[in-house]
């Protein structure tokens, strides 16, 4: 039985969404139309003179061999990290179910690293491998392995993924753990019983009736990667070395704040806007059908 | 052969609660035993650890020839239908059913006979295609029952299974059930508070109390000789009249063999009759409500004016007035004497 409420009057249910709609008009249409408004335009490098130049700006912007570079990278980055924080995170999950003993401190523990900043978490794992006093790289220069992410593009790559899929992981698994715990117990016993070991319950019983949270989270992931990994980039590797880590909204604020290049990098953010709402969109049209409800 | 064997069965929980405190049971091949009493007796507990969801703790459980104690649910060849049925809700009514025995790797085509026989059977072959959500409750039901005998398993285990169902649908599943069970000749174990359901499926009827068999039987046998006074309250309805007796007698009550000794005296409300002469126990009742149920009626009555309520079944509608003074009489083969220290039976 589903409940609701009903209001008569025309005037409430504007009021009682107003606050909810000036929050999204001022803090996101307004900065993305001034971000569209200022693709268009031409700063001289002391902003005395403007000019509008329609997509010159993007003419420049996909002519330059380095953008798709970034765009690359940004393809390998996100991917690795939505692969990894939603597997581990899941895999935790799945622990934490099954494990009742101790499992408020467990999941308690779990969610911390949800409350790190994400510079700080940048720099907290630059400390732990940078290559002459991180303890982590002392350890793995012992052990033979010649481990350098101020100059090796791959090693950079690696931090960074790790830090971002360390912080994204405590997130994931709370959605993970309440998804599982959604999932009536009688169904995986009638699982059991119908002769379904372990690894087989979970892919055919408990993982497609996860999907309506695994989906969820593909998408929050997603954007995640995108556009919240700055701060870890800024701290642990600024981009570097040689751009290895660069990825898209990296690049919007190096060309920007410190290349100067305003039109540039505001037309970098549209372009970096129109890449995650395809996406999303793609995600809501093509593996929403397949997502079982 | 695959009766099944319950040796001092324990269950201790984390806790230090004892769910089930020593349950020795025997259930022949192809009987049907059902479980029954009030909430937390320990009857899902007992049936679940017969299914291998959940460990025993102590005594052994056996299935044919095999103590099953250590083996995997999956393993112990029985099938269970549960009280939400349990059914997967991503999968349809033909994957439902056809699962178990994917899992056990039959093959397809016999698979396929088998699900389509099952669906003949409790008659859902027109639901084959839908998903669970789109089942009224009495399909999901069928279905889970389905599910459980495509299996042909040693066992069927039931888990409160018509307790979702209305009134009418469960009545005509629990025919069902009874009529399916017999044509398949499966050893089952059902698990009920519903003392009719009880009555009317059981071959054994085991009545529950605190984690522990109180007494287990042909169901009449229990409704004609419960041995305890938990047995005699709990089978039949409206309940058996249950007076205790001081050893000076109770005021509107005469027996005419006068029992010695603080004790419980039993009787039904079908067994007592009106009369204004005879009978061993012959009681006075002050009417304090009636109820009228179509072919009987039951006659609320405080004995001997402002005692202990007494019911008395009559047949037909011919109700006395509410405050009028009846005289009921029972046979002596009627009446249950218990002790009222230890609750058993002493006729």
């Amino acid at each position: 039985m589903e409940k609701r409420v009903v209001f008569n009057g025309r005037l409430l249910p504007y009021l009682l969404l107003a606050p909810q709609l000036v929050i999204t008009l001022v803090f996101f249409y307004w900065p993305a139309g001034q971000a569209v408004l200022q693709s268009f335009l031409v700063q001289d490098a002391f902003g005395l003179s403007t000019e509008f130049v329609w997509f010159e700006n993007y003419q420049v912007l996909f002519s330059k061999p380095e953008y798709y570079k970034s765009m690359v990278t940004t393809a390998i980055f996100s991917s690795l990290v939505a692969f990894f924080s939603l597997s581990i995170a899941l895999l935790l999950a799945v622990q934490a179910d099954r494990h009742i003993k101790f499992a408020a401190g467990y999941k308690t523990l779990l969610i911390w690293p949800y409350a790190v900043a994400p510079a700080v978490a940048g720099v907290l794992w630059l400390f732990m491998f940078q290559p002459s006093l991180g303890l982590v790289s002392q350890a793995i220069r012992v052990a033979g392995f010649e481990w350098n992410p101020l100059l090796r593009q791959d090693h950079a790559m690696t931090l960074v993924v790790m830090s971002a899929t360390w912080k994204q992981i405590s997130y994931n698994f709370l959605f993970f753990l309440a998804g599982l715990q959604a999932i009536p117990k009688s169904v995986i016993e009638a699982a059991a019983i119908d002769g379904a070991r372990p690894a087989r319950r979970f892919w055919t019983i408990i993982f497609p009736l996860l999907s309506p949270t695994t989906f969820f989270l593909l998408v929050v992931n997603v954007v995640y990667v995108f556009f919240d990994t700055f701060g870890i980039i800024d701290a642990a590797t600024q981009g570097g070395p040689a751009k290895g880590t660069e990825t898209m909204v990296y690049k919007v604020y190096s060309d920007g704040r410190s290349g100067g290049d305003l039109g540039g990098s505001a037309a970098q953010s549209v372009v970096l806007m129109v890449i995650v709402i395809a996406l999303t969109a793609i995600q809501f049209r093509y593996v929403e059908r397949k997502v079982q409800y | 052969m695959s009766d099944v064997r319950l040796q001092s069965v324990r269950k201790v929980y984390a806790g230090g609660v004892e769910a089930v405190k020593g349950v020795s049971l025997e259930i022949a091949d192809g009987q049907f035993c059902v479980l029954v009493g009030p909430s937390g007796c320990g009857k899902s507990t007992l049936l679940r650890m017969v299914a291998g969801l959940e460990t025993i703790s102590g005594g052994t459980c056996s299935i044919g020839d095999r103590e099953v104690n250590e083996i995997e649910p999956a393993d112990r060849d029985i099938a269970m239908v549960f009280q939400n049925y349990a059914l997967y809700p991503h999968m349809s009514v033909y994957d439902n059913m056809a699962y178990g025995l994917r899992n056990r790797g039959t093959p397809k085509d016999e698979i396929d006979r088998r699900v389509r026989e099952a669906a003949r059977i409790l008659e859902v072959e027109p639901f084959l295609e839908r998903k669970p959500r789109a089942l009224s409750g009495g399909q999901r039901q069928r279905v889970a029952m389905g599910r459980a005998i495509v299996r042909k398993p040693k066992v069927f285990l039931f888990d409160e299974p018509l307790s979702n169902l209305d009134a009418k649908l469960r009545i005509q599943m629990r025919v069902e059930i009874k009529k399916l069970q017999r044509a398949l000749g499966t050893t089952s174990i059902y698990v009920t508070h519903d003392q009719l359901e009880a009555m009317t499926l059981a071959d054994q009827l085991v009545v529950m109390n605190k984690g522990q068999v109180e007494q287990a039987g042909a169901p009449i046998t229990l409704y004609e000789r419960p041995m305890t006074i938990f047995v005699a309250g709990f089978i039949g309805a409206p309940p058996m009249n249950l007076l205790d007796l001081p050893a000076s007698g109770l005021p509107g009550l005469s027996l005419a063999s006068p029992v010695s000794g603080p004790v419980t005296l039993g009787v039904r409300p079908e067994h007592l009759e009106l009369s204004t002469e005879g009978g061993a126990l012959a009681v006075e009742v002050q009417v304090t409500a009636v109820e009228a149920v179509g072919a009987e009626s039951y006659i609320y009555g405080a004995l001997g004016g402002q005692g202990p309520e007494i019911i008395v079944r009559i047949p037909g509608r011919d109700l006395p007035a509410i405050g009028a003074s009846l005289r009921a009489i029972a046979r002596s083969e009627n009446l249950h004497f218990f002790s009222r220290e230890t609750g058993i039976r002493l006729n």
